[in-house]
């Protein structure tokens, strides 16, 4: 398995390093987002509750780029073929797309936070930059494991484009509710406090009832 | 040793394949021919465990499919339409990920390699390479863990009468592999076949051993 991953992963890396299909386009939407939030609250700063509703909506569409695009080259240029062929565990493919989904969003948020903190938000991040960083791996890793489920549902479908997102968003809803209300006091102008521990505790079994589900039917979405 | 019997497939209300039986013994090769949308190539792919039979039963390699598919996938090569590389990955890269995936060693990518004639040209992206030099890299995939079925479209598509012969020791006869062919040439096809399957309209039109095949079959299935 760990071999099978290995492989996956870094043929999934170098096509991503060769193409710059995902990661770059997931931060330009992002900076642009913040650009038009800018203008469109017509306010130049913001903060606390309103802070983490613009942070997270915008981090959720830009992820959705990503999604999009996770089996797009497998799709089209035959590697579900490959891969089904290959005497391998087949949940492989979800573990090893949902790493790769994961290190693009990690990657892309290293552009898309700071340019939040730049273009937007009024307090600094510095202060609740580690707890911000731990509701950030929660929130990414329920994106990823849903990310990867619904990518690999929609791109057997004509209309992928439009069912990926369809299909993604409700699911992703919960998660864009905890992680904005766990960002929420830390981005908060006056007294930064820390993330109310319920919230962090309902995206981690969040998270983990979805890894579960994933891992019990991603077989049968590869299934003929 | 392959074996079908009265196997059907559907995609929605049109039939595919209708009851197609037949029996290939272990190191033979099996043609077969018929006009497009003829179930060509679904009958390789329900052999290959990419598509499930929606009648019938199917045995590989004494394995039934699709409920032991696991137990004969590794032990297929499959050449069919699409060459089954990455485009932006050179071809070299693309022999390195498959061979991850199917626990071979990394020195065989080389031999591969070099036995299509493609050694030279194995660092640059398959996008930048001419047809034929793709389905040079796709037969060097589909062999690559010495498989003992051997399942091709139309192999010698787009290759050159010196790369047939490159390449004919890998997938040809020589082989040694029990081996389906889809082809559209009666000649070569027929040549190269113990048995020869006609499809048409996903029905067995046809089914002989080539040695009697008589002059003018092949071509009626495609009138």
């Amino acid at each position: 398995m760990r071999r099978t991953v290995g492989a996956l992963l870094r043929k999934e890396f170098l096509v991503e390093l060769r193409t710059l299909e995902s990661v770059p386009g997931m931060a330009l939407f992002a900076v642009s987002t913040f650009v038009v939030f800018h203008f469109a609250l017509d306010a130049t700063s913001v903060n606390g509750k309103e802070a983490a509703g613009v942070l997270w909506v915008t981090l959720l569409f830009a992820a959705m780029l990503g999604v999009n695009r996770l089996f797009v080259a497998d799709a089209e240029q035959g590697g579900f073929d490959a891969f089904l062929l290959a005497p391998v565990d087949r949940s492989a493919l979800l573990i090893a797309k949902a790493l790769a989904l994961l290190a693009y969003l990690a990657v892309f948020e290293l552009v898309a936070v700071p340019a939040f903190g730049l273009l937007l938000l009024e307090p600094s991040l510095g202060q609740s930059m580690p707890d911000l960083l731990g509701v950030l791996a929660l929130a990414d890793l329920g994106i990823a494991v849903i990310g990867t489920l619904v990518a690999a549902l929609a791109v057997q479908t004509r209309a992928r484009d439009l069912l990926g997102p369809l299909l993604a968003l409700p699911l992703l809803v919960p998660i864009v509710i905890g992680a904005a209300k766990a960002s929420a006091p830390l981005l908060a102008i006056t007294a930064p406090g820390a993330s109310p521990a319920r919230w962090l505790l309902g995206l981690g079994l969040y998270d983990l009832v979805f890894g579960l589900i994933a891992y019990a039917v991603f077989d049968f979405l590869l299934e003929d | 040793m392959i074996q079908l019997s009265r196997v059907g497939r559907r995609y929605g209300e049109r039939e595919a394949l209708r009851d197609v039986s037949l029996s290939l013994p272990t190191g033979q090769t099996l043609v077969v021919f018929g006009p497009n949308g003829a179930g060509k190539t679904t009958l390789l792919r329900i052999l290959a465990t990419l598509l499930r039979p929606h009648t019938g039963e199917v045995r590989v390699l004494e394995k039934q499919l699709p409920a032991q598919g696991w137990a004969v996938r590794g032990r297929i090569g499959l050449l069919g339409h699409e060459p089954l590389l990455y485009r932006e990955l050179s071809a070299a890269e693309n022999l390195r990920f498959h061979a991850r995936l199917h626990g071979v060693a990394e020195s065989r990518v080389a031999e591969v390699l070099d036995a299509v004639g493609m050694k030279d040209r194995a660092s640059e992206a398959v996008k930048t390479l001419s047809r034929g030099m793709v389905q040079r890299v796709a037969v060097a995939r589909a062999v690559l863990h010495e498989p003992e079925v051997l399942l091709l479209d139309e192999p010698y598509a787009n290759l050159d009468p010196a790369a047939r012969e490159q390449v004919a020791g890998l997938i040809g006869a020589q082989s040694g592999c029990t081996r389906v062919v889809c082809s559209h040439d009666p000649g070569g096809g027929v040549a190269e076949a113990d048995m020869v399957l006609g499809l048409r309209e996903g029905r067995m039109a046809l089914l002989k051993a080539a040695s009697d095949v008589q002059e003018g079959e092949i071509a009626e299935l495609y009138r």
